[in-house]
């Protein structure tokens, strides 16, 4: 029986451990925290049908539950060596082997006191996209006293040259318009604006979650990035953006500046693969050998990579990536056993 | 009295002192007005837009920012052929929103 490690105990990590479970291999999933799930244990409801993020939460636990594959928690994978097989080495120098590694390790969230112009940890009512999801978690939003006007900034750390990411994020267009109605229900009387560059509403159910902001809930969107914002002595926040439809400059006085943070790789996971034959891309995610037949492998046979760690990516996206992953480590598995 | 200068008014759009009532009044009776893309369609196609400087894809935007300035004249320019509102891919009633905003304009002025 050959035996694969997937490193990320996130959506992409579990799907792939559990499909080539599936498949008759033997599996050892690590996740370095102490809970499966990743970035989704942090999300309050997903677009584009704002699904409650605990049923994929519970989807995840359901798989583990199973124990069709081994999972040790709280270990993170600090390198690797390798012979014939790979040698993962986690944080407390105990070392593993596997005939195949998969790499679903995801992604991070961009700092957004990195855009020192927006005020993020200086100024009180400005937040992210993340802190904004916990909020809702946690109930924690003041409904006594109601902002009346909400910007969302989106592209914060995203195609943005000047904090090196160059690249989409992807998800953050339609996260800020799932965002604004969400804001919308718990604020009706507020004024929900969406600053963007431009609105990139890809994925099936996007662009009609777009129409229904804008037609039911009354969400603005001005075409136009933030340049800089300040804040007022009653802590409301004072931003100027060009409105670049009508050629005018433009500003307003906001009691809440949502930041939608973009997507970076993970730094952990750069090191990881140091000594193998692992490449990656200029947005820094890992190169794939062909980023149309051959979008799971690395250059590096025995390695695979599953989900958000090789460029951002949904929910779904993340699913599908990693049951093709699980087909292409099979696929190489299978080869090995005839050689021998 | 003139001292021969004055402050320069600002070109700059403050959103915090925009006069909202004529918006209001056109979404109020035709809140298809909200969906607009500002893909200009309307205001390629447009007749009056070719013979003068009538943007009614930009009269829009302004109005939406609350700078009803000089919409009396421009929204005039209009000769309601309704065009604009055949090639409208949100389906926007645009000559309704026309009549609406004149109509907004008549009852300011009551």
């Amino acid at each position: 029986m050959k035996s694969v490690i997937v490193i990320g105990g996130g959506i992409a990590g579990v799907e792939t451990a559990n499909q080539l479970s599936m498949f008759g291999h033997k599996v050892l999933l690590l996740e370095k925290d102490a809970e499966l799930g990743g970035k989704i244990n942090n999300w309050h409801c997903l677009f584009p049908n704002l699904r409650d993020a605990s049923e994929i939460k519970s989807y995840i636990n359901k798989i583990a539950d199973e124990n069709r594959f081994a999972i040790n928690r709280n270990t993170e994978i600090v390198k690797f060596t390798k012979n014939n097989q790979l040698h993962p080495i986690d944080q407390n120098g105990d070392e593993y082997e596997a005939d195949a590694v998969v790499l679903a390790t995801g992604f991070k969230l961009f700092r957004a006191e990195r855009k020192e112009e927006y005020g993020y940890n200086i100024y009180k009512n400005v937040i992210t996209s993340a802190d904004l999801e916990r909020k809702f978690n946690e109930k924690s939003l003041d409904t006594k006293n109601p902002p009346r006007r909400i910007a969302i900034v989106h592209c914060v750390g995203s195609r943005d040259e000047k904090s090196g990411n160059h690249y989409c994020s992807k998800v953050c267009c339609i996260t800020g318009v799932k965002q604004a109605i969400e804001l919308k229900k718990t604020f009706p009387d507020a004024e929900i604006i969406c600053f963007y560059m431009d609105l990139r509403m890809h994925g099936k159910g996007y662009e009609e979650l777009y129409r229904e902001a804008q037609e039911k809930y009354f969400v603005q969107f001005i075409r136009g990035r933030v340049s800089e914002a300040s804040e007022n002595i009653d802590k409301s926040i004072q931003i100027k953006a060009e409105d670049t439809l009508s050629g005018k400059p433009l500003k307003m006085t906001v009691d809440m500046m949502v930041l939608l943070v973009g997507m970076e790789m993970e730094k952990t996971s750069v090191s990881l693969v140091s000594g193998c034959n692992v490449e990656f891309g200029n947005n820094r995610f890992f190169n794939v050998k062909d980023e149309f037949t051959q979008p799971n492998s690395t250059l590096e046979k025995n390695i695979f990579v599953a989900g958000a760690c090789s460029s951002p990516m949904n929910i779904s996206e993340a699913i599908l990536s990693a049951r093709s992953t699980a087909v292409e480590v099979n696929k190489y598995l299978g080869n090995m056993e005839i050689k021998v | 009295m003139d001292f021969g200068f004055a402050p320069i008014k600002t070109r700059a759009i403050n959103y915090d002192k925009n006069d909202d009532r004529i918006i209001h009044y056109v979404l109020s009776h035709d809140a298809s007005f909200n969906v607009c893309l500002s893909c200009g369609s309307c205001t390629a196609t447009c007749i009056a837009g070719s013979l003068t400087n009538f943007n009614i894809r930009k009269m829009n935007t302004l109005l939406r920012r609350g700078e009803p300035e000089g919409l009396e004249i421009e929204v005039n320019k209009c000769m309601l052929c309704g065009k604009c509102h055949l090639v409208c891919p949100r389906g926007i009633n645009t000559r309704n929103v026309i009549m609406l905003i004149k109509k907004a304009i008549s009852e300011m002025k009551k």
